[in-house]
């Protein structure tokens, strides 16, 4: 059976509105469908009481922020429901693909 | 300097007007310089025409990486007030309003500074309550703001709907006169004259690749595109790209960068006389000089460093802003672009020194800092001349973030980013 292309999909080189994220069980959605979770794999502390300040302000607020690769969590809330984890590329906001929660990270994709 | 005023026009008249020079030099980056700043926007410049002009430092640089003012100075909605609820920002950004009262006499460059009013929509319960509260606590800082009633609102912006009707109804409004708007691009210019005059060198298409340090950890200088600097104090006024240019010192910033989207309608005669925002729907937008309704939309969700955003922000505001002014409906918008805003957990900006000896830092302004941009660069100045704080920027440490002493404005800011 063919595959039928799902209306939004935007073809290369198309001006993109927005965001068309790859939601690993879904496939590519609008952003309008998606919530952001910040960045990926900032796990609570285990033993809250055994932080220092240093250590919880780092957990609560430092963020890599970085200027290129980005690990980072969306939740397809009009979706799937699921939380999952992406690579995007903050310069060019294009996606270099995903993994689930609890599974290691990929590389990214060129 | 070439002073400006209507007698230099008049008498450069009789030349053809072909007497004016440039307004700032271009000049080739020196080797060493006592301080250098990192960033060539309204605050670096800012920053560095008070620390040649109050504090006799002139052998000092602002590092731009591609054209001054290109970047968030010259793409906010130019709204300035200082009705912020705690006491330390309304201290600080009325501060920086103060100094606007008098920027175009200080600097000799007309920033086109008009206090045509600041006016924040109410349309239920939870608001009228929350800037009645701020109504007070402004009140007791010296700020000015009044509580306005629907009718006292419309009478002061008449283009503004007050029909019960309407899907969030507008019940009344907090209005602080002294506020308005400046001319964005004016003020980098002015800053940028003022600044070279007193001989700073504004150094454009250089961008910082690295921090270095000596034995002691303290700044010894920066790696450029234009060659190596060395400098024992550093002042990072980065904005979108704080998080970047301190990494390089290996710092970790409480930041994180989003993209903020503004647009202007097609030009029409005047009919707004004043600034409006709603924060409970999302709508921002006063009228330039040139006529364009300058609309100010939403962050994006996500972190980015792109400077563009997606569309459905702006639709958000612009339904919004028909809702309250069925006149523009028909209004074209003209531009449309984004800036990378520096945004911290409670919203206020970081004026402070580092724990790296010789680096002090001014970021965290988020959505709001044009606003504060004279402010911004008087204290900092301040901070990096005494190698310590003004009493009205000490609370803006980066240690609030482990302390707990945050200053929380996020529930406080004109609209919800």
């Amino acid at each position: 059976m063919k595959r039928r292309r799902p209306r939004w999909r935007i073809e290369d080189g198309a001006r993109v509105n927005m965001l068309l994220i790859p939601c690993p069980i879904c496939g590519e959605r609008p952003e309008i469908e998606f919530t952001y979770g910040g960045e990926a794999g900032i796990a609570r502390p285990t033993q809250p009481a055994a932080l220092n300040d240093d250590e919880w302000g780092e957990f609560l607020y430092l963020r890599r922020n970085p200027r290129g690769m980005h690990g980072e969590r969306w939740r397809h809330v009009n979706g799937c429901g699921r939380f999952f984890n992406v690579w995007r590329n903050t310069e060019t906001d294009h996606f270099h693909g995903s993994w689930k929660p609890g599974q290691e990270p990929p590389d990214p994709t060129p | 300097m070439q002073k400006f005023s209507a007698f230099a026009i008049a008498r450069r008249a009789l030349n053809g007007h072909r007497g004016w020079g440039p307004q700032w030099r271009s000049p080739e980056p020196k080797t060493q310089y006592d301080a250098l700043i990192i960033g060539g926007g309204g605050h670096g410049l800012a920053t560095a025409y008070y620390l040649a002009r109050e504090h006799g430092m002139r052998n000092i640089a602002v590092l731009e990486k591609s054209w001054i003012g290109g970047g968030n100075t010259g793409r906010n909605t130019t709204i300035i007030r200082s009705n912020y609820l705690f006491d330390e920002s309304a201290r600080l950004y009325d501060h920086a309003v103060k100094l606007w009262e008098n920027l175009s006499q200080t600097l000799n460059y007309n920033v086109m500074f008009s206090q045509r009013g600041v006016m924040m929509l109410a349309h239920n319960v939870h608001d009228e309550q929350v800037f009645k509260r701020h109504v007070h606590a402004n009140r007791l800082n010296g700020v000015d703001n009044e509580w306005l009633t629907a009718e006292q609102a419309k009478a002061f912006c008449p283009p503004l709907r007050i029909s019960p009707g309407m899907r969030y109804p507008v019940i009344g409004a907090a209005l602080q006169r002294r506020g308005g708007t400046a001319r964005h691009d004016a003020v980098a210019w002015g800053y940028a004259r003022a600044a070279d005059d007193l001989g700073v060198d504004i150094i454009q298409n250089c961008m910082v690749t690295g921090i270095t340090r000596d034995a002691d950890g303290a700044v010894s200088g920066v790696e450029t595109t234009r060659g190596r600097i060395t400098t024992r104090k550093i002042g990072v006024v980065a904005a979108g790209n704080s998080s970047v240019v301190m990494a390089m010192a290996g710092i970790r910033m409480p930041l994180e960068s989003y993209p903020l989207q503004a647009l202007v309608s097609e030009p029409v005669k005047p009919i707004f006389p004043c600034v409006v925002m709603s924060n409970t729907i999302h709508a921002y937008i006063s009228q330039s000089d040139k006529g364009e309704l300058v609309i100010g939309a939403g962050t994006d969700s996500y972190i980015s460093y792109s400077q563009r955003g997606a569309l459905h922000v702006n639709t958000h505001t612009l339904e919004a802003i028909c809702e309250l002014f069925p006149d523009f409906r028909r209004l074209r918008v003209l531009r449309n672009w984004g800036g990378i805003v520096d945004v911290t957990p409670d919203r206020s900006p970081i004026i402070a020194k580092t724990s790296v000896p010789g680096l002090y830092v001014n970021c965290g302004w988020g959505t709001g800092g044009f606003k504060a941009t004279p402010g911004s660069g008087h204290l900092f100045a301040h901070t990096i001349a005494k190698g310590e704080p003004h009493a009205l920027n000490a609370p803006f440490t980066i240690e609030r973030f482990r302390d707990g002493f945050l200053i929380d404005e996020a529930a406080a800011a004109a609209v919800a980013h």
